[in-house]
């Protein structure tokens, strides 16, 4: 089965996706990792204004028959989370680069998303 | 190790299942996905492959008293064609593990060979077959007795179909009679054109079946069913929203012991018979047991599962949660859990510590589905 990796986000190896717009970076979970993950069913969030750091935890994704941690791409401070995935995670599964975004980030380290896996170096690791 | 292989290994991959290791055997978790899967069984009807189970046959003069000394429920109570709901205890009482026990029907084909007076055939659990076939080999000729015991779980396919349609589903491929047998009754009969054990059998809460087929057959048996194919995943939160106990999670000989009382299973301890654990649960029986098997709510927001603390208001530890899930039936986080009996009352108040945060829960009867329907 092939999953979608698009080609204009960074990738952490715990399958989060990184995307920038400027200073502001969204994040959320890959294709690959809602499949794995199966039916998801809750999602736990930081609150805007946390400060964090890059590759810590952030919160966590379950899905009917597992829990995952869910780590940051890179560090900032968190100025938006999606608060629709409180009433509905199964966008997570539905749209994972789309609607199922988790949070956004005020980039502190410039340097952080260059260390960030590119589609082509994620997709080999999840091959 | 390598895993074992069910007999619908090839069939699984080529539907791309997701595969997992469950007891030592590689079986599938989930096909299309856990909530369409458990939504198919309890509207309509689904398949599982369930040849990981382990199937142990008793024969011989002896059988009957063999069968009585290692399981806790009355064997002597099944007529040709019974099936019982039974545990397996050690001295002290604790499960080992918990079974389905079939006195064989008369007019055997697929299943039993020739043998005298009646014949067994018990389920274990998935990897528990050389354990069983040992510890009933042992007790055999501890006590002198003339019975074989035969490992054959290698050789039968075990095939579940599970949900309201499932009569229908199956009378249409069965050339026998299968829409009137009743609970826990078995009978042979072919399933399209295989000779097969079928019972009225289940562990999803809904009205179901169980077949047992020759290995080489497995196929032919699965594919005869245009219905939902359903993995592990599934039967789990099946089970969970039924309250049915899930072996290595809701009791654990080595890692949570626990005896049939406290895990709400006393229906299936005869203690008027005589078997191995029988004289400890008659103490359990008089005094009660320490902690009580119940279901939980969560109230707030979080997923229960096995592990995490039970608490009262005030943060005192008194349980386990053992099975939880997001229930797809009831869309609510729901669990199964021990706690000490003085807080076991249905409609109490309690914590479940997720990750160090206690979240409100409720205290249920073991079978959530009970207010569902």
């Amino acid at each position: 089965m092939s999953f979608e990796t698009p080609d204009d986000l960074g990738y952490l190896e715990s399958h989060e996706w990184a995307r920038r717009d400027g200073d502001t970076v969204r994040v959320g979970i890959t294709d690959f990792a809602q499949d794995e993950l199966g039916d998801v069913v809750f999602v736990e969030l930081p609150d805007v204004g946390d400060e964090l750091d890059a590759q810590a935890e952030f919160g966590v994704v379950e899905s009917i028959k597992a829990v995952s941690d869910l780590y940051a791409p890179v560090g900032g401070e968190v100025t938006a989370v999606n608060e629709d995935l409180f009433s509905a995670p199964e966008l997570v599964n539905d749209d994972p680069y789309g609607e199922g975004w988790m949070l956004e980030l005020e980039l502190s380290e410039e340097s952080d998303f260059d260390d960030l896996l590119s589609a082509e170096e994620y997709t080999e690791q999840t091959e | 190790m390598s895993l074992r292989l069910p007999p619908l290994a090839a069939v699984h991959q080529d539907r791309a299942a997701k595969l997992t290791d469950f007891g030592g055997w590689e079986m599938p978790v989930e096909f299309d996905s856990i909530r369409t899967e458990h939504e198919a069984v309890r509207k309509s009807a689904g398949i599982f492959d369930v040849s990981h189970m382990s199937e142990i046959e008793v024969s011989g003069p002896d059988a009957t008293t063999l069968m009585q000394r290692l399981t806790s429920n009355d064997v002597t109570a099944l007529s040709p064609g019974d099936a019982q709901y039974s545990m397996i205890t050690d001295e002290a009482g604790l499960i080992i593990d918990d079974t389905v026990v079939y006195r064989l029907p008369e007019g055997d084909r697929a299943v039993a060979p020739d043998g005298d007076g009646a014949r067994y055939l018990f389920v274990p659990n998935a990897g528990h077959d050389e354990l069983m076939v040992d510890r009933w080999v042992d007790h055999r000729d501890e006590l002198g007795l003339d019975a074989s015991v035969t490992n054959r779980t290698e050789e039968y396919a075990m095939v579940a179909l599970q949900g309201p349609d499932a009569s229908d589903a199956l009378a249409a491929v069965a050339s026998g009679d299968v829409r009137n047998l009743s609970p826990f009754e078995a009978t042979y009969t072919s399933v399209a054109g295989v000779d097969a054990l079928v019972s009225r059998t289940g562990y999803t809460g809904e009205d179901g079946y169980e077949i047992l087929a020759p290995w080489d057959d497995a196929e032919t048996v699965w594919s005869a069913f245009d219905c939902q194919p359903c993995g592990l995943g599934a039967r789990d939160t099946l089970r969970i929203e039924a309250g049915f106990l899930l072996s290595g999670q809701d009791f654990d000989y080595e890692d949570d012991p626990r005896n049939p009382y406290e895990a709400g299973v006393g229906f299936s301890v005869k203690l008027d018979t005589e078997f191995v654990g029988r004289d400890a649960l008659e103490g359990v029986h008089e005094e009660g047991s320490d902690q009580k098997f119940v279901g939980l709510r969560l109230i707030d927001r979080g997923v229960p599962r096995h592990g995490y603390p039970i608490t009262t208001p005030d943060g005192e530890t008194i349980g386990t949660v053992t099975s939880g899930t997001m229930s797809p039936t009831l869309d609510e986080p729901i669990g199964l859990g021990y706690v000490d009996r003085e807080h076991a009352a249905v409609g109490s108040t309690v914590r479940v510590e997720i990750r160090g945060q206690p979240k409100k829960a409720r205290i249920e009867p073991t079978n959530l589905l009970d207010e569902y329907r």
